[in-house]
């Protein structure tokens, strides 16, 4: 074939590309302020559980703001970042997204992200509404990049049958102690709910460690660098702090001794039956354990209520406080998410009168009132609470350390938040196999991610 | 075996010795123009879809990238980076082990099925069956077995407790994941195999079989000295196909993995592209990666190809 027909060729298969592209681009936004100033805000959400909250509140919203429709897309969780990243990269972003503090800190870098702080400003936002700490996470070098939306807390979750069976009461369960050199009441409490299968608890002398029927712990050691489900809480209840600061800290601790010490008491009591070991445990989560009645205890996070409270429970399932550790405090992460607002939206106007009103009562109100999370504004947190009462659950073990000084600390938000994570959860996989010792591998661990920040 | 070969038909190789005289001919051109129309969807197909991604990937491969803001060259930096990254070299070994597991036990599983199918039955019923595991979405394969092997809830170690042989972490202990992956994905592959390994034995002249039959051969021997040699071609095909689907593995490392980062002993090298581009937004490391990939696997697949002579059929 002679080359005008090999260029024509190309010519042709590029005029198709093209065509194709085109059809792709401007889908997003093709509406304009010009007709008739109506405006579409593109939302995007992953939890499936909170879609119709959000779908109240923009419907809400909408009845206020008849000009601006907020049109709500839900993407689950696994490819929620992905998607939104290579929406980002193709220039057909969300007018505003739901954001998360593990992932933010890559669009705040990359300049995708509003700052909004001039429109707090003039619209004087009240920031002392929010749950302490929340609105904190969200600024870097005086710039904020979004208005705080919910919480979520960790607590004790118990299967109660169990507990009556062996003979323990709810109450001992409001005060359990915990500290990493022989486990306290905590400790206790989670040998007598372990049973082999001969029916003997774990403190019984003639125990078997080798047959065991049900375990009184599940250790969640998918958890990256944070350990928000067990390991993270026990550590900073311990003494430890992540890092040097947060939010922004450049420099991790993961080779302090605190850490190591709460890392080592689980060892130990995997090692004595009372928790699964690590190449034995299930692979369906923790939940999945539980409700097979399997494992009498773990701790859970606040966004489990309804799986662990509601309807589709398999056991009686209660709720209690974290333990108080060696200095006589009870820790729990809190971790909070807000709303981001595009930097390249062509209606940041109407963008930020969405997400003002996404952080007011007049949206968080709504979102209490569907009891699935807890709403940053103190006042409707409470409503939450109520709403949870009303449906029979008792959620006091969330909320009471947002109201106690000192209860919660936030999670680490720093770059390379992803990397972090994989690092250090390798790392701790295993030390708790037994491949490497605990401070050893700790060490090993930080040396990396430190490296990550120079 | 993955996605890869499903959409891999074999296509005839251009007769580049076409007479002499045919060229000759009164409509040559025509011919040709004809043919090149016909060929326009699938090449338009192929540059769109392939070439030019490819070249777009080439270059990545040479800049720091995020996706998020433009590209930056930094020339070979992403490759001398990947070479000194032990976590690479760890995902490929793993996809290694992976891969030997995987093709072992699906080729020898497939030739003993294909064989048993060309030599006693040719029932088709048999046949369906032995696809419907393929007929199985990859990610619904992995979830059946995660319920099926789990080492405190699944059945199948319901069943060793039972029989009091103690329970397996089949996807949670570092010595049993990869193998259990692999084994998995011989189960939903094998059928398929044994199909094109079935096509290929059908080829097959009978009379080779009645000759072999009245010089005394067993139908062992027949298989080594009729079916396997004569299989030659079809086998290397496979072989390459299947070993280059195996180096894709991803699906089932994904849904093991079950959102919480897979753990590193099932860590095979498309999950680590995966993570690197979506979770770390290093595009241009993990297209360095990703080519790296296919350079290996370019190689891997001249070299089969000539050790097999696959180009070439005893049966001419």
């Amino acid at each position: 074939m002679n080359t005008t027909k090999r260029a024509g060729l190309a010519l042709l298969s590029l005029a198709l590309a093209g065509a194709l592209t085109a059809c792709g681009s401007g889908g997003g936004q093709a509406q304009d302020a010009a007709a008739g100033g109506k405006v579409t805000i593109d939302y995007w959400l992953w939890d499936d559980n909170q879609l119709a909250s959000y779908q109240a509140c923009a419907a809400a919203f909408h009845a206020a703001n008849p000009n601006i429709t907020v049109k709500i897309t839900q993407t689950a969780w696994a490819q929620y970042w992905q998607s939104l990243t290579t929406q980002l990269a193709a220039g057909q972003a969300p007018d505003v997204w739901t954001d998360h503090g593990s992932y933010y800190p890559q669009f705040v870098g990359s300049g995708q992200i509003l700052d909004i702080q001039p429109f707090v400003d003039r619209d004087k936002v009240d920031l002392t509404q929010y749950q302490e700490g929340l609105a904190d996470l969200w600024v870097k070098d005086g710039k904020r990049f979004g208005l705080p939306k919910d919480w979520d807390t960790m607590a004790l979750v118990y299967n109660g049958t169990m507990l009556a069976e062996q003979k323990i009461k709810p109450e001992e369960m409001a005060n359990l102690t915990w500290n990493p050199t022989d486990g306290g009441t905590l400790q206790q409490v989670i040998a007598k709910l372990t049973v082999d299968e001969n029916g003997r608890d774990g403190l019984d002398p003639a125990f078997d460690k080798n047959r065991v029927k049900v375990y009184g712990f599940l250790p969640e050691w998918a958890d990256g660098s944070q350990g928000q489900n067990g390991w993270g809480d026990l550590a900073v209840a311990n003494g430890w702090t992540y890092l040097d600061k947060n939010p922004w800290g450049t420099r991790y601790r993961y080779d302090d001794p605190k850490l190591a010490q709460t890392i080592d008491w689980y060892r130990r009591l995997i090692d004595k039956g009372y928790a699964p070991k690590f190449d034995k445990q299930s692979t369906l989560g923790r939940d999945a354990v539980l409700n097979a009645g399997k494992g009498a205890m773990t701790f859970a996070g606040s966004w489990t209520i309804n799986s662990y409270l509601g309807p589709d429970a398999k056991q009686k399932f209660a709720l209690a406080p974290m333990p108080l550790g060696p200095a006589g405090v009870r820790k729990t992460a809190i971790n909070g998410l807000s709303d981001a607002i595009f930097a390249g939206t062509p209606h940041q106007e109407e963008a930020w009168k969405w997400v003002k009103f996404l952080g007011s009562a007049g949206c968080q109100d709504l979102v209490a009132g569907n009891a699935v999370v807890f709403p940053a504004i103190k006042a409707a947190g409470d409503k939450a609470a109520a709403a949870h009462q009303a449906k029979g659950r008792d959620v006091r073990a969330y909320l009471d350390p947002t109201k106690t000084a000192g209860g919660t600390f936030l999670l680490p938000i720093t770059d390379h938040g992803n990397e972090v994570s994989q690092i250090v959860q390798d790392a701790i996989q295993s030390i708790v196999l037994g491949q490497v010792g605990t401070a050893e591998g700790l060490k090993k661990a930080n040396d990396q991610v430190n490296a990550l920040f120079t | 075996m993955r996605t890869a070969e499903r959409s891999q038909v074999a296509e005839p190789g251009d007769d580049a010795g076409a007479d002499a005289h045919r060229r000759r001919r009164a409509r040559p051109r025509d011919d040709r123009r004809a043919a090149w129309l016909f060929l326009i969807p699938a090449l338009a197909g192929f540059v769109i879809f392939y070439g030019y991604p490819t070249v777009r990937g080439i270059w990545y491969s040479l800049t720091d990238y995020n996706l998020l803001s433009a590209p930056a060259f930094v020339g070979g930096d992403n490759y001398a980076r990947l070479v000194r990254d032990p976590q690479f070299w760890h995902s490929l070994a793993v996809t290694v082990y992976y891969v030997v597991v995987n093709i072992g036990s699906q080729l020898l599983l497939g030739l003993l099925l294909a064989a048993l199918m060309h030599r006693l039955t040719r029932s088709v019923a048999l046949r369906a069956m032995l696809l419907l595991p393929w007929l199985v979405p990859n990610v619904t394969v992995g979830l059946i077995w995660i319920w099926l092997l789990d080492a405190d809830l699944g059945f199948v170690n319901h069943l060793l407790k039972a029989l009091d042989l103690g329970t397996v972490g089949f996807f949670v202990s570092p010595e049993w994941a990869m193998p259990t992956i692999g084994m998995v994905n011989t189960w939903a592959y094998t059928g398929y195999t044994a199909l094109l390994l079935y096509a290929g034995m059908l080829q097959i002249p009978p009379h080779l079989y009645e000759s072999a039959a009245l010089d005394g051969a067993g139908e062992l021997r027949m298989f080594r000295s009729v079916t396997l040699p004569m299989l030659r071609p079809v086998l290397a095909l496979v072989l390459v196909v299947s070993l280059i689907g195996s180096f894709q593995i991803f699906d089932t490392v994904a849904v093991a993995a079950r959102g919480g980062g897979a753990s590193s002993a099932i860590r095979v090298i498309y999950y680590f592209i995966y993570q690197h581009a979506f979770q770390y937004f290093h595009m241009g490391y993990a297209s360095a990666a990703a080519l790296l990939l296919a350079l290996v696997l370019g190689v891997l697949t001249v070299v089969q190809m000539r050790l097999l002579r696959a180009s070439r059929s005893d049966l001419a």
